[in-house]
């Protein structure tokens, strides 16, 4: 019996001075990455998520971008932005399908979603945009510093909220992280950008597990 | 109707070299842009008089068609140099100058064959201003349409991709924006209806009461002009946003900015 192709499989990714980038990422996966500023991450999920037009190939269980429709690609491979966007008037108009967990997993409370989106703190933001993102069930999570923006109780809040939903999901996660703290808890493979390519690293105060 | 000498042009061209004298005067710089367009004024309206006058003389179907398409051809330039941030390349001319012949066009031919049915359908004395009329409106019309929707699309980039990201397709992660550019290209047209006859005498009205119509033949053609131009600002906004919200995407879905030039 052939093997399950695996999550995610990216071959000889290209874009700008990113690449080629070649990574496999299979369900369970959380895979954090770190580098300097500048160095290519934000612009490498950007690319996964065929956002940005770019060489090479990205494949979801085994199927090839070209053949999902845009729509759906984005869909099923969920990119958070580091900086979220918001275009209708009060929070809860921004959710459609529901709740993905209840708010207070994430230190908030639900009269939040009555709000208009302009009285938002940015740390507030910042969770409500992960929750938009899960409500959509993606299988793949790229997430560009999701944390950035949070004291350290709703760091770990949000960090076990993305764990839990990643083994709920059989989800793959990308993570991209300075927070060395945050890797050894999150992650299970870490890499570093480095003049466009991804290098492997050990994960820091940790001997591998799996 | 009192027939102009050159005398009677010479004198109103008086009034307007009083005026650049005075701002000389005034040390206002605007006296020599003020000569040159009241020179070009003359220049240009005189020839497009003797155009019409050979065009009348010799009422061809051909004729008449070419003068179109340049006139056509003259807007789809203007609406293109009106845009900050246009689409480069072929595209930047071709989606206002294509949505205005699908409008303008359309809805002048429609005019002239069902509604005023003179024979033959193309006489030059109601083709001609006709499409000029449909063209210089509509050309306002889209040249602020697309105008407001590319700015929207730079301006609200974060936005339009941040809908992308979470599985919306193009059109969809567009829509605000594009009613919004459609409600600003038809606010003219709409505003200059609300207002005829109260605020302004419209022009062609004027004109053709000082040529002796009776005044309600002359409101008869005045109001069929009014919903011509509506219709035809309507139709080729609409024409307009929907080219320029497909070519700000690709075929996957992506907001496309390299496409449009930077001022």
């Amino acid at each position: 019996m052939s093997k399950a192709p695996p999550l995610l499989q990216i071959n000889m990714l290209r874009r700008l001075m990113i690449g080629p980038v070649t990574l496999a990422v299979d369900e369970g996966d959380c895979l954090c990455v770190s580098g300097a500023s500048g160095s290519g991450k934000s612009l490498l999920l950007r690319a996964i998520a065929d956002l940005d037009p770019h060489e090479g190939q990205v494949l979801l269980q085994g199927e090839p971008a070209a053949v999902i429709p845009a729509d759906a690609w984005r869909t099923r491979i969920g990119l958070l932005p580091p900086e979220s966007s918001w275009w209708l008037p009060q929070v809860k108009n921004h959710f459609r399908n529901g709740m993905p967990v209840p708010l207070d997993h994430i230190g908030l409370s639900g009269d939040i979603l009555e709000q208009p989106v302009a009285r938002l703190s940015s740390g507030e933001k910042q969770r409500l945009a992960l929750m938009r993102l899960l409500s959509n069930r993606p299988q793949v999570l790229l997430l560009d510093e999701p944390t950035a923006n949070l004291d350290p109780d709703n760091t770990r809040r949000v960090e076990r909220v993305i764990t839990e939903y990643r083994r709920a999901h059989k989800a793959a996660v990308i993570w991209v992280s300075h927070d060395p703290g945050q890797i050894t808890r999150v992650a299970n493979r870490y890499y570093e950008m480095r003049e466009g390519g991804l290098q492997a690293r050990d994960i820091e105060g940790r001997q591998w597990l799996n | 109707m009192v027939e102009l000498s050159y005398v009677d042009l010479v004198i109103a061209a008086g009034l307007v070299l009083v005026l650049a004298l005075l701002s000389i005067r005034l040390h206002s710089n605007i006296s020599k842009q003020l000569v040159i367009a009241a020179v070009r004024t003359a220049v240009q309206l005189t020839l497009i008089g003797l155009v019409l006058k050979t065009l009348f003389a010799n009422a061809s179907l051909g004729w008449v068609t070419l003068l179109a398409f340049v006139m056509l051809l003259i807007a789809g330039r203007e609406v293109m140099m009106r845009q900050e941030r246009r689409f480069r390349g072929w595209w930047g001319y071709a989606a206002g100058t294509l949505s205005m012949f699908l409008s303008s066009f359309a809805i002048t031919l429609f005019a002239l064959i069902v509604i005023l049915g003179e024979d033959p359908w193309y006489a030059p004395q109601y083709a001609i201003p006709l499409l000029g009329m449909l063209l210089g409106n509509t050309m306002s019309g889209i040249a602020i349409a697309m105008d407001r929707l590319t700015h929207a699309a730079w301006e609200q980039r974060d936005i339009i991709e941040a809908r992308l990201m979470l599985g919306e397709r193009g059109d969809a992660a567009i829509s605000d924006y594009r009613r919004q550019a459609v409600r600003s290209g038809m606010i003219p047209i709409i505003n200059a209806m609300a207002a005829a006859g109260v605020v302004s005498l419209p022009g062609m009205m004027t004109g053709q009461i000082l040529a002796g119509a009776p005044p309600v033949e002359a409101v008869k053609y005045q109001i069929l002009i009014m919903f011509l131009i509506a219709a035809g600002t309507g139709l080729g906004t609409l024409v307009a946003v929907s080219i320029g919200s497909k070519r700000l995407f690709d075929e996957r879905q992506r907001l496309c900015l390299d496409r449009l030039r930077q001022p």
